[in-house]
């Protein structure tokens, strides 16, 4: 193997570059990303970048030392456009074609935007340096009801920066109980109950039915919601937290599966041995015949290890399995997961109380620790992350 | 000198949290007291909260990696190092120097035995 691209150039992308020089890969990399910038963090885009605690400056992944000791061409700022899967050769927007032994596709996603609102201005998602500079911007400068659509990680933190800079927030969430889905029923009210409580108007079993704007001659903006339960909300601001699409679009044609997302084996690996796919974008097969994909910070960081080592092998000679670590800061409360928390047979608060928000919740199936919540004890949560870590998983 | 906890309060893989102009903390790795400054250097988070294995702390956030003895990071996302300071166990009480900030780059001093019942102070 004499050249690997690496498309996309974020946190996946990344990892995947130290870990073909860590595993010893000592050929030519190429890295294609479509933003102009060099990988950067995208967890503080919604909490302290969107604040104005961090700077640009702040969110760089690596410096100019790391960068150099990769020895990888950057070609930031373009796309790539396709994949041939006869000859491996990746096809960009600038014209050029990069001829490839190995290609590793870590292109995540675009956020989803609410249909027929692509032009009008007032109306936000936040995925990019951009996005939260322009949203930032408008948060400052006289907004005064923001409506967040949403109630997933993301919408909880946008709620709460916009709760910090004083404006008043609404947050409309189509289930019943924020985040029940991923932490169940009973601890989602806990999360409910964090923002209530800190003045947020939460709009539950919602959909945004319609949105309301004005026309001027700089175009359409926006001026309100309404609720699916009849009710408008007037906005200064929208964001949307609904969501993202996995970035496939340039692999038609390529002969890849392509399922809300690029499938792969449980290694990582798609249909051609030499093509992984790694971060948002990647949906892999899981021991139990399902597939799954993540759209987290962790796995992210944690997926090309296994992927680079089956790309270098040629063979899926290791499986990914996910820590399912997931962090979030709202309302001055650190929140922190791990493990499995969809199914439980059981749930019980092992330390602290969720009234006094901090506390460590266990999640149990078939008598065994699967998951953990943790409010506000780290210390607790990363003893029992690390025993979840060991855990021999069940057959 | 800055007085950190009993020696007995701060047993083999524990650690403690004092405050100086900033936060420190204070392990026990396997016998050997080490102080860091507590502020990962990636994102807000508290080492002394973070995963004691050898000589080496991972951050209880991201998983940053750092070692003790000199507080370069390991592995992403920390790019850059903690302080170390100097521990003394005096009267079997855990004592952090944290005058001597320019030991960043080179070993701090020797660590401490943890069972040492004096030390020069």
């Amino acid at each position: 193997m004499r050249t690997v691209t690496v498309v996309g150039a974020s946190l996946a992308g990344l990892h995947s570059v130290q870990q073909l020089r860590q595993q010893g890969f000592d050929g030519r990399i190429v890295v294609v990303g479509d933003e102009p910038h060099r990988p950067y963090d995208r967890p503080p885009l919604s909490k302290g970048f969107l604040a104005g605690r961090a700077a640009v400056d702040d969110l760089w992944l690596c410096d100019e030392d790391d960068h150099d000791e990769l020895d990888a061409e950057w070609l930031l700022g373009v796309r790539a456009e396709q994949l041939d899967p006869a000859t491996g050769r990746v096809r960009l927007s600038n014209g050029a074609e990069i001829d490839s032994d190995g290609v590793v596709i870590a292109t995540g996603g675009k956020a989803s935007r609410l249909p027929g609102t692509e032009d009008m201005r007032g109306l936000h998602t936040v995925r990019t340096i951009e996005d939260a500079i322009a949203l930032r911007a408008e948060l400052t400068s006289g907004a005064g009801e923001v409506v967040v659509v949403g109630a997933g990680w993301i919408g909880a933190e946008i709620a709460s920066t916009c709760h910090e800079f004083g404006l008043h927030v609404t947050l409309v969430e189509a289930g019943d109980v924020p985040l029940s889905r991923t932490l169940g029923d009973a601890m989602g009210s806990v999360f409910a109950a964090l923002h209530t409580d800190h003045g947020v108007s939460l709009r539950c079993g919602n959909r945004v039915g319609g949105i309301t704007h004005v026309s001027d001659r700089n175009g359409r903006r926006v001026t309100g919601i309404w609720l699916t339960d009849g009710t408008q909300l007037p906005a200064d601001v929208v964001v949307m937290g609904i969501g993202m699409r996995p970035a496939t679009d340039w692999l038609a044609g390529s002969g890849l599966t392509l399922d809300n997302g690029v499938l792969c084996d449980p290694g990582c690996v798609t249909e051609l041995p030499s093509v992984v796919a790694v971060g948002d974008v990647a949906r892999y097969r899981t021991a139990t015949g399902g597939t799954v994909r993540h759209e987290h910070w962790t796995n992210a960081a944690e997926q090309p290890a296994t992927a680079i080592r089956n790309l270098l092998a040629g063979a899926t000679v290791e499986h990914y399995r996910p820590s399912g670590y997931v962090w979030s800061d709202q309302y001055g409360v650190r929140l922190q997961v791990a493990g499995e928390l969809g199914q439980p047979d059981e749930v019980e608060v092992v330390d602290g109380s969720p009234s006094d928000r901090r506390f460590v919740v266990a999640y149990r199936s078939g008598g065994d620790t699967v998951g953990v919540l943790a409010m506000n004890n780290p210390k607790l949560f990363t003893r029992m992350r690390k025993q979840l870590a060991n855990r021999v998983p069940s057959p | 000198m800055i007085p950190a906890c009993a020696l007995t309060d701060l047993p083999p893989g524990e650690s403690v949290r004092i405050q100086a102009d900033v936060p420190i903390a204070v392990f026990n790795a396997d016998g050997d007291l080490y102080a860091i400054d507590d502020t990962c250097s990636h994102q807000d988070a508290s080492l002394s909260d973070g995963w004691l294995e050898g000589c080496f702390v991972e951050c209880p956030l991201h998983a940053a990696l750092f070692d003790l003895r000199t507080g370069m990071p390991s592995c992403l996302p920390a790019k850059k190092p903690v302080r170390t300071h100097v521990v003394l166990v005096h009267d079997n009480y855990v004592y952090v120097d944290t005058s001597a900030h320019e030991r960043i780059h080179q070993p701090a001093a020797e660590p401490v035995e943890a069972t040492a019942s004096e030390a020069v102070a």
